[in-house]
């Protein structure tokens, strides 16, 4: 490899087709080969990789989403089977209930609190950088520590969220015991470690170009009218990756109900009426619990198309509130 | 914001605006800070101290005790050593192979390119939970589930994510440079040994600790994956620990401690880079 990679070193005439604009052709030529045996060896790690780790592993997924399957007994073909199981599987419901409900509430006011947290850490006060890293602080701990942490705060008796809950005169909340709370604490935790998005928009707001702001408050623009006009605008396109990435997480939400809902190790309860029975934790349990992989390959490919399909119509949709400037 | 200064306005109405932005941020922040300071107070309260009516944040003693309890119940310094191993590996992994494809995505033009970003990008919408069960089964067959292996090997070639980022990065290195470089007849690896990587320091640092942050904090691989408890990693060590052991919350919040330092420390020292890194990488 030593030699080939030193080739262009020797002939002469491919210094000079790089330097000589004119007479072209064989430098050209020469230029493209190396551009097809670079790019492919350089990519190669994750051709490779992508061979091995996600694609056979797709196409072996849908395979055994046709099959039922328990690790000890090698797969036996059936058919839809595991689709139709799906539809008449009442906690199947329920986990898409559950999980829709929190990405319908988590990601808009994740991204409403996001913005608010990064024009906050906008505003030109001393002590800024120590501030962001305190909202940025949450998303390094450990989410397993973070849930534990936040058991302990929503502790029904014992806990600081429902003596302050208490000290303004509300009603104390069971949170974790009771239904109706389990889903509004998962989505407190999430606010909690919103710090992340909250940095990509400080970043965005730091974009807009400072000139319109200044022409906008010269034509007598209140804050209000500056932010709706040109702020947003300016910030959409980052809005629409927010949107897409906080989406697909809270599809895709595992960790933080599993570990809020556990009660012993591999317990397949999930909160109280399955309350927290999320897509990914019910995936998880019939795969690793159940031991039953062809109807968890199933429901895995149920979740994959879904995510698919609302990526495509929110980009679809995009066209119509995203502003590309410049 | 310099502006403001420039413009003379109303100033007594700013100052009051300022003034009110200002314990906006206090209150917000004191908010955010909050829980993390629940969890370092409690992991140094007596357990008589653990359960007061009103709560109190601060001990009424200081104790250490909670840590020796924790790490009486569990091997805390075995399971913070396979912690780090696992994601000093990853990181190791990473910063191997995402670069190097990033490049070929971003400096040369081959057959094929397009498609292959295009896969890329469609690959950071593929829920783990497809590719989570056949995986498994690989590495069940040769025999390395329970190993750390599971969690490394992925890294060292690619993630989609780490590559996007890398190779928005590299987009901005300047062909100029490279093209220069050929001329004095340096090969393509040294090209990108001693000028691209030097260049991308800092999206190199982004990943990298990124890269750190997801090994350090995963949970559902290691879940999935290590059943050996010589192989724990903190996040397992600590969810058996809580399966056991439930309300002691003292010592849980000791080994939640143990467990989130190290992460902080590496965040602190790479501060500077990784949200300049982010503000310049990708995203755009």
């Amino acid at each position: 490899m030593s030699i080939q990679a030193r080739l262009p070193l020797r002939p002469s005439s491919s210094t000079k087709a790089e330097g000589a604009a004119p007479q072209q052709g064989s430098g050209r030529r020469r230029t493209a080969r190396r551009d097809q045996k670079y790019g492919l060896l350089f990519a190669s790690p994750w051709l490779i990789g992508f061979v091995a780790f996600i694609g056979l592993p797709i196409i072996a997924s849908a395979f055994y989403s046709f099959t039922s399957f328990n690790l000890f007994q090698s797969p036996e073909f059936v058919g839809f089977a595991n689709y139709s199981q799906l539809l008449a599987d009442d906690r199947f419901y329920k986990a898409v209930f559950n999980t829709f409900f929190l990405a319908l509430f988590g990601v808009p006011l994740g991204l409403a609190l996001a913005l608010a947290l990064a024009l906050l850490l906008n505003v030109n006060v001393k002590g800024q950088p120590l501030y962001r890293a305190v909202i940025y602080l949450p998303t390094i701990i450990p989410t397993i520590v973070v849930v534990y942490v936040w058991r302990w705060l929503l502790n029904a008796q014992y806990g600081f969220i429902n003596e302050a809950i208490s000290t303004i005169g509300l009603h104390r909340p069971l949170w974790l015991d009771d239904p109706m709370w389990t889903k509004p604490a998962i989505l407190i935790i999430g606010f909690w470690t919103i710090g992340g998005t909250a940095v990509i928009y400080l970043a965005a707001l730091k974009e807009v170009p400072a000139e319109l702001h200044e022409a906008a408050k010269v034509d007598g623009a209140g804050p209000f009218l500056r932010f709706r006009h040109i702020v947003w605008p300016a910030i959409t396109p980052v809005t629409l990756f927010q949107v897409v990435v906080s989406l697909i997480a809270y599809l895709q939400m595992f960790t933080q109900p599993y570990l809020l809902a556990q009660e012993g190790r591999n317990d397949v309860g999930a909160g109280p009426n399955d309350s927290m029975l999320t897509y990914a934790m019910y995936v998880y349990q019939n795969a690793f619990v159940y031991l039953k992989m062809g109807y968890a390959s199933a429901l895995a490919w149920v979740l994959f198309i879904l995510i698919l399909v609302l990526t495509f119509i929110i980009l679809k949709s995009s066209k119509r509130w995203v502003h590309y400037g410049n | 914001m310099a502006i403001d200064t420039v413009r003379r306005g109303p100033s007594a109405r700013k100052a009051s605006r300022s003034l009110l932005a200002y314990a906006g941020i206090l209150a917000v922040v004191g908010i955010f800070i909050f829980p993390f300071l629940t969890m370092i107070t409690t992991s140094f309260k007596l357990p008589t101290d653990v359960f007061t009516l009103p709560p109190a944040l601060l001990p009424e003693t200081w104790t250490f005790e909670n840590f020796g309890l924790a790490l009486e119940a569990m091997p805390i310094d075995r399971y913070l050593w396979n912690t780090i191993v696992v994601a000093s590996l990853s990181v190791i992994g990473t910063l191997v192979s995402c670069p190097l494809v990033a490049y070929a995505l971003a400096k040369f033009e081959w057959r094929g390119r397009g498609v292959v970003f295009f896969i890329v990008l469609a690959t950071m919408m593929l829920p783990p939970q497809v590719t989570m069960i056949p995986l498994y089964l690989v590495f069940d067959t040769v025999g390395l589930t329970g190993t750390i292996w599971p969690l490394v090997l992925p890294t060292f070639f690619g993630t989609p994510f780490f590559i996007f980022l890398m190779r928005q990065f590299m987009m901005n290195v300047p062909d100029d440079l490279i093209a220069a470089a050929r001329l004095d007849g340096a090969s393509e690896f040294r090209i990108y040994w001693s000028i691209v990587l030097p260049l991308a320091k800092p999206a190199l640092a982004t990943i990298g600790i990124f890269q750190f942050m997801w090994a350090w904090t995963d949970f559902l691989n290691p879940l999935i994956y290590l059943n050996d408890e010589a192989n724990y990693t903190l996040s397992l060590g600590l969810y058996n620990f809580f399966s056991e052991n439930g309300i002691a919350w003292g010592p849980l919040m000791a080994a939640s401690v143990v467990f989130t330092v190290p992460a902080l420390i590496v965040f602190l020292i790479g501060q500077r880079f990784f949200l300049s890194g982010l503000a310049t990488s990708g995203l755009k």
